[in-house]
């Protein structure tokens, strides 16, 4: 109809200008779906969550704002943002939007039925095992994924367990088609399990009970006699290097996966729990000038000065433990990081747990309903995790520059009876069916067929 | 009218006195609980309402209530006051849990190993738990009698038992009795069952068992019992497993069968029509969603976790919607701890059920009143209504909510658990060191 109209005006200047806005028009669509094959996996590359009440966790809380995408990153986020055309829109009226939530401690990706061994991949056999990564064994189609996923966890630490030297673990992003895909920091630190309070974790129908009954004072200098042993490893290795008269010592596995660790480069994650313990594992680091990070930490409320004066975070523990002493109260547990964080130590709380990852958010509640304040709360499973991992540059808040984290919550993002609507990974929504979704469906199918 | 003579001012004198410490006994029992937000359960909330105690019972519930002068006041303005939580599936407070070493076991009594000193009955207290189900273990297929205990804390074994409550005898199914899941020791023979198809064979030859036992019974009754009866006649040989089974079958007692997949409980409810007796509940039940017509055909409700799974096989398929959708379809279920440590957020596990499709009212139903139906005792406990038990809970926050904490757990108008009384204890403590 207008190529007729045109035809008919037969006006040769305007039908160069219609033409020149055509090709112009095709010119900007292609530049469109270009940047749309660059950045691959981004959700189009633009997009605008708006009207969404915004937690950013660091900073003022927006009550009706707009977050603005640009290939997978957070370009901005105000109440009045101008929103380029193209953008794909969200409407997120009545729902809040939060940093995606960060688990510092899980078995995700490891353990997929705790009592069926074959499914079990997170303790090798053994005692000191500084050579097995939790990256390359991570299940990355593990079922809990998309279930933690849709609780609006976005990230997770995968941690291998058993033994003293447990492995190295890994820092992922619940997303992606392989687990490399999933890699945020490879490896993330080694972790060392020292003695707990009832002597050792047992795990599912005492699996576990083989864990050597050493003290912690034992296992620490077991630890720094290897610890001294890699050094001594890469000492004669390096004079072998230079001198080719010297004899080049023989592979040593155990000191070859220690060396990142006593050069200070890969940190240390010590499971450990009574305040004695604690004390001395602060001795130790001290002198092996290594970085640390303890977990659990049980009794951490008691020494919580020491821990702050040293400046080492903390990883709070499952919460979903009995008092390690009854002496110490009831309540000890859940008092715990309420106290480290008043003593002024960094805690990040744990689900220390796959088929339960998705209850880290209750975890920090718990301690809010203990007198941790909601906000600290809330930081504790977002920018404290993401500062103690040093990957607050990309995530643990709502921030311009940073990855496009985001979940949008009917309520409050900590609350037991809050759904989930959606949550953006690096930009990309990501689906948030899983395994309940899945087997409610299916068997709803029987009543609806009646 | 008659004088009163000195004899009878002598014993009006003699019962006041009697009565006087009597009385003082009974007044710790009489509270008035002021300016909360009750969640009766079974009616609408009151906001800024009264709770007025005496002697143990629920005598009124309204606003501006008063009391009898002397009867301890608890000002709850802001808080939210629950009836006492109920657990139905536990095993705490006992001295024993599992006589596995043979697969039936029903002459084992729960009752008979009461532990009244178990910390766990304090961890209950303080998440607001008044009253358990305290039971044997899954280890064999029919294990023992099972007890419902009131948390009395430092009271004798005797004082805790609710006698009001159902009989139950427990059944199991599925891997544990099976032993799936534990190493074969090298000479140590693989106990029978060593399946599901085993693990109902073996229900099925123990009920038929009882039946015959039974029946020599009656028969030896009706010649006992006739004009001329034989001279030389001996009673059957009183055997204790068949004893309780008999009762099973005679309707005295109810199954409360541990039971994860569909199939091990479409079966077991197939016994239960096949021989007639009556099923408390199926507990953990991860699988229930599958089956509800079935479960609502038979009018068999659950006793279940909310999300606790996937650490066996049969749990692979819990999913956390299990508790939600089975209510809607309008089956009794009730959320339970079966943990010493669980047991004191057992009001977070109900909670999780408003995010899988519960309002927060049915949510706490999980674990009052549908758990007090399904013991049997919801005439005495489970809501807050007048003339019930003053089992009673008080939290800071909705109790639905992760943000709560329960701070005073009362049974029968009594406190057991109370935060506040615990923290200035605490703070004496500390200052008591800090001067020595």
């Amino acid at each position: 109809m207008s190529r007729i109209q045109i035809n008919r005006c037969k006006k040769g200047l305007l039908l160069k200008f219609l033409l020149s806005l055509v090709i112009i028009a095709c010119l900007v669509q292609s530049a469109v779906a270009l940047d749309t094959e660059k950045t691959g996996q981004s959700d189009q590359g633009l997009l605008a969550i708006v009207n969404a009440r915004i937690v950013p966790v660091v900073g003022q809380e927006i009550p009706s704002g707009t977050i603005l995408v640009e290939n997978g990153k957070i370009k901005a986020l105000g109440p009045d943002l101008k929103i380029p055309s193209g953008t794909r829109i969200v409407e997120a009226r009545g729902l809040t939007a939060y940093p995606g939530m960060i688990d510092s401690y899980s078995s995700l990706g490891l353990v997929e039925i705790s009592g069926v061994p074959a499914t079990v991949d997170n303790r090798e056999t053994g005692r000191i095992n500084p050579q097995v990564k939790a990256i390359e064994a991570l299940k990355y189609d593990s079922m809990h994924i998309p279930i933690a996923r849709s609780n609006g966890i976005v990230a997770a630490v995968v941690a291998p367990s058993g033994g003293l030297i447990a492995g190295q673990s890994t820092l992922v992003k619940l997303d992606g088609w392989t687990n490399r895909e999933m890699v945020i920091k490879e490896s993330l630190a080694l972790v060392v399990e020292l003695p707990g309070l009832r002597g050792g974790r047992r795990g599912f129908m005492g699996l576990g009970a083989q864990q050597a009954a050493v003290s912690t004072e034992q296992a620490l200098t077991e630890l720094k006699e290897l610890f001294d042993k890699a050094r001594m490893y890469e000492v004669r290795r390096e004079q072998a290097a230079k001198n080719l008269l010297l004899p080049r010592p023989d592979f040593d596995e155990t000191s070859h996966c220690l060396l990142p660790v006593v050069k200070g480069e890969l940190p240390v994650i010590f499971s450990v729990q009574a305040d004695k313990d604690i004390l001395q594992t602060i001795r130790f680091v001290q002198e092996q000038k290594i970085k640390a990070i303890l977990y659990g930490v049980h009794q951490g409320y008691k020494v919580a000065e020491e821990i702050k004066q040293a400046g080492i975070p903390c990883l709070i523990g499952s919460l979903y433990e009995q008092p390690p002493v009854w002496e110490d109260g009831y309540d000890s547990l859940f008092l715990n990081p309420v106290l480290l964080h008043r003593a002024g130590v960094k805690i990040a709380f744990s689900s220390s747990s796959s088929s339960a990852a998705k209850d880290l958010p209750y975890h920090a509640a718990k301690a809010a309903a203990f007198g941790l304040d909601r906000l600290e709360a809330l930081k504790a499973v977002t920018i404290y995790p993401a500062q103690i991992f040093g990957v607050d540059k990309l995530m643990g808040s709502l921030e311009a520059g940073k990855l496009a984290n985001i979940v949008l919550a009917e309520g409050d993002l900590l609350e037991l009876g809050t759904r989930i609507e959606k949550v953006f990974i690096e930009g990309r929504e990501v689906d948030l069916n899983n395994r309940y979704t899945e087997l409610l469906e299916k068997f709803r199918k029987r009543e609806r067929e009646k | 009218m008659k004088k009163p003579t000195r004899t009878s001012i002598f014993i009006l004198v003699l019962i006041s006195l009697l009565a006087g410490p009597a009385n003082r006994l009974l007044a710790a029992g009489n509270l008035l609980i002021k300016n909360a937000t009750i969640l009766p359960v079974t009616g609408p909330p009151i906001n800024g309402g009264d709770v007025l105690v005496i002697d143990g019972i629920i005598k009124q519930v309204g606003r501006n209530l008063t009391a009898p002068p002397g009867t301890r006041i608890i000002e709850a303005s802001g808080k939210y006051l629950i009836p006492g939580i109920i657990d139905t599936h536990t095993h705490l407070a006992l001295s024993g849990t599992n006589e596995g070493t043979e697969a039936i076991t029903p002459e084992v009594n729960m009752a008979e190993v009461i532990n009244p000193d178990d910390p766990a009955i304090l961890t209950a207290l303080s998440g607001g738990v008044t009253m358990v189900h305290t039971m044997h273990g899954s280890a064999n297929v029919i294990g023992g009698v099972n007890v419902v205990l009131k948390m009395k804390w430092g009271q004798p074994s005797e004082k805790l038992v609710v006698r009001e409550a159902y009989p139950t005898l427990k059944f199991a199914l599925g891997e544990n009795v099976k032993q799936s899941n534990r190493m074969l020791l090298p000479g140590r023979p693989q106990r029978y069952p060593a399946t599901r198809m085993g693990a109902n064979a073996i229900i099925r030859r123990e009920l038929l068992r009882a039946r015959d036992y039974m029946a020599e019974w009656e028969r030896y009754e009706k010649l006992r019992s006739s004009k001329n009866p034989p001279p030389n006649l001996l009673p059957p040989k009183k055997d204790l497993r068949l004893e309780t089974l008999s009762d099973l079958l005679r309707g005295k007692l109810y199954a409360r069968c541990h039971a994860y997949v569909a199939t091990e409980m479409v079966e077991f409810l197939n016994l239960a029509r096949e021989f007639g007796f009556k099923i408390g509940a199926f507990e953990h039940a991860w699988e229930a969603y599958k089956i509800t017509d079935e479960l609502l055909a038979a009018g068999v409700g659950i006793s279940v976790f909310i999300d606790s799974w996937a650490y066996k096989m049969e749990a692979a398929e819990g999913i956390a919607y299990n508790a939600a959708y089975c209510t809607k379809r309008g089956i009794l279920v009730s959320i339970n701890s079966d943990s010493s440590e669980r047991v004191r957020r057992l009001f977070n596990e109900a909670g999780k059920a408003v995010k899988y499709g519960l309002t927060p009212d049915e949510a706490l139903k999980l674990i009052t009143i549908n758990a007090a139906r399904q013991l049997g005792v919801d005439r005495l406990v489970g809501s807050i209504e007048v003339g019930k038990q003053a089992d009673l809970a008080l939290f800071n926050e909705h109790p639905m909510s992760a943000y709560t904490r329960c701070d005073l757990t009362i049974i029968e108008g009594e406190v057991y658990f109370d935060r506040e009384k615990l923290l200035l204890e605490r703070e004496a403590a500390a200052a008591r060191k800090g001067g020595n």
